[in-house]
């Protein structure tokens, strides 16, 4: 009997709680008119662009209540995933898409991928802080994480590294497909060549910059919106005998700065809608300010044309 | 009246022993289940293209090259088993002596709160232990040893063992206490010390239960990922003492999966990975089961 009975509660009851979905279903459909919906912005992507577009999150609340932009990071191979998969409204990519992930994106989902360059980042190099090196130059940084480079002892860049012991170059590097990884490999390397084994290969950008300072050998890379007092970034030089340049604002717009990077949001397709505005505000001296906040170059509108026009 | 109550009982008995049969195959179906999707994703690759002799013997791993893709794993299969032996080479007789007070030594009152204390460490997340190795013993270990950095196998494998340890302690008292009390009894009559009863009677007599114990702490820690992904120093090396950073398998799934293009080389290539740390974690379980089916067996 108390089986039978419990039977019976446990069916009606299940009934009476699909009944109510049902209806919750049926019923949020017919009037979603006239209830106020929350957009959602889903955004996935480059962790060296996470802390901004947290920021530009944020801050996005205060101008549009209704809209909220949700993200996430995991580096820009994950974003630029999630957009081939049509699961998020933009990525951002401190890399560009390569043809095939366009390719594929557009085959998945049926819309062509559209860039925007929402910012500049200056890839820096940093030391320890007690470490005596000021600059260093491309060919010095090859030499130190390529395959075939051979520099490995601090005394060979002509320092007195008093703080390690060892004198050893402690290469810390990133996860082999972030997108600062790649663009720094690229800038050093070219295609032919690939990093040497053995380096420490960290899988944020902050935790490189932790790491260096808790490192007195270490020397790593990182976006220099990263940096922080307790590490030094060094200048850096094309070749030697040219003039070294730190990483900042000012070098990094006018190019001299020899490793500096555009950061990029990805949307499916032309954007509509609340994405939009969003992008629209990302790009609006507002959203620029929050860039320039965050310790990355904003997207100088008028400076590019002018570029253009004295590089003819 | 009395037949039609009883039939649609015995239906509700038949359903509900029904249901509790599916409860039980699921966990195979899970296990079978997830080995097929895991070892499908990585298939195609697996038969065609992947040269298994130097995956499994070089330890050149370069997934993302422009030029010249290599696969080896031998450097994440030597940082897995030297991150791996060394949490064991601490934690079983930390865990086991450890298992040995509370089950034998210790006062009732002590006995609970040395057991709370010790699954309050196991209730640590790994991220944490993996930030503690990162920050606080990343440091000690260059200020105690004068390392150029601090993120090494000492520091996975301390840090692995103190994850260990409450498995260990946990399942091993247990083995203790299915000791029966009558070998106590017969030892202490004998005019046994209290040691002479542990090291004389109890151990022998739970030996193979401790042995499980262990087993299943080392599978801990070879499956164990984030906390080694941020104490090893994530460092493809084959290493030479324990001052060396390392890069286990585990980590190397975590860390490249999330970016690798999905279906590429490199993605199977982790699939298969994961196979082969779902081969090595099913020898090691089998064999602490087939351990305690032995103290079944000759009890």
């Amino acid at each position: 009997m108390s089986y039978r009975s419990l039977f019976k509660k446990c069916l009606i009851g299940s009934f009476a709680v699909a009944l109510c979905l049902f209806q919750a279903a049926c019923g949020g459909s017919s009037d979603n008119g006239s209830t106020p919906n929350k957009d959602i912005i889903q955004n996935a992507g480059s962790d060296t662009m996470v802390n901004l577009a947290q920021a530009w999150a944020e801050s996005y609340a205060g101008v549009a209540p209704t809209v909220s932009v949700e993200v996430s990071g995991g580096g820009s191979g994950t974003g630029v995933a999630a957009l081939i998969n049509g699961t998020v409204d933009i990525a951002n990519t401190s890399r560009q898409m390569k043809p095939e992930e366009l390719e594929r994106a557009k085959q998945n989902t049926g819309q062509q991928p559209i860039e925007f360059i929402v910012g500049f980042d200056a890839l820096a190099v940093y030391v320890h802080k007690d470490n005596p090196l000021e600059e260093i130059t491309i060919a010095q940084l090859a030499d130190i994480y390529g395959e075939k480079g051979t520099l490995d002892k601090w005394s060979a860049l002509g320092i007195d590294h008093k703080a390690c012991e060892s004198g050893e170059i402690i290469r810390i590097s990133r996860q082999s497909n972030s997108g600062t990884y790649h663009y720094f490999r690229e800038t050093l390397l070219g295609d032919t060549q690939d990093f040497k084994l053995g380096s420490r290969d960290l899988h944020g950008s902050k935790d490189v910059v932790e790491l260096v300072e808790r490192t007195p050998c270490a020397i790593g890379y990182s976006g220099m919106g990263y940096m922080t007092e307790h590490v030094k970034a060094l200048r850096v030089a094309v070749k030697s005998g040219d003039t070294a340049y730190p990483p900042t604002l000012e070098t990094s717009l006018n190019k001299t700065y020899p490793i500096a990077r555009p950061l990029y949001i990805y949307s499916l397709g032309e954007p509509t809608g609340a994405t939009k505005t969003y992008l629209d505000w990302v790009m609006s001296a507002e959203g620029q300010k929050i860039v320039e906040d965050n310790g990355y170059v904003p997207v100088q509108k008028d400076s590019e044309p002018e570029n253009e026009a004295t590089g003819d | 009246m009395l037949k039609t109550r009883h039939r649609p009982e015995g239906t509700t008995e038949f359903i509900i022993e029904w249901i509790i049969r599916l409860c039980g195959i699921s966990a195979i179906l899970f296990v079978f289940g997830i080995f097929f999707f895991v070892f499908r994703e990585g298939a195609s690759f697996f038969f065609g293209g992947l040269d298994l002799t130097e995956f499994l013997t070089s330890s050149e791993w370069f997934p993302s090259s422009v030029s010249n893709k290599r696969y080896g794993v031998f450097a994440l299969m030597v940082g897995t088993f030297s991150v791996t032996a060394l949490a064991m080479v601490i934690a079983v007789p930390f865990g086991i002596g450890a298992a040995i007070f509370v089950s034998e030594f210790c006062s009732p009152k002590l006995k609970e709160t040395v057991k709370i204390v010790i699954e309050l460490l196991a209730a640590i997340p790994s991220v944490v232990w993996g930030f503690i190795g990162l920050t606080i013993m990343n440091e000690l270990i260059i200020d105690i040893f004068d390392a150029p950095i601090g993120l090494t196998v000492l520091n996975g494998g301390l840090i692995l063992a103190l994850m260990s340890v409450p498995i260990i302690v946990s399942i091993g008292e247990d083995a203790l206490k299915a000791v029966p009390d009558s070998f106590r009894e017969a030892a202490v009559a004998l005019g046994a010390t209290r040691w002479q009863v542990v090291y004389r009677a109890l151990l022998p007599a739970a030996k193979n239960g401790l042995l499980a114990a262990a087993l299943l702490g080392v599978a801990r820690a070879v499956g164990e990922t984030m906390a080694v992904l941020m104490a090893t120093g994530h460092s493809v090396q084959i290493p030479t003492g324990p001052l060396d950073s390392v890069r286990t398998l585990t980590a190397t799934i975590a860390a490249e999966l999330g970016e690798a293009p999905v279906n590429s080389d490199h993605y199977q290539v982790l699939f298969i990975i994961g196979v082969l740390l779902f081969s090595i974690n099913f020898i090691v379980n089998l064999s602490a089961d087939m351990i305690v089916k032995g103290v079944r067996g000759k009890d």
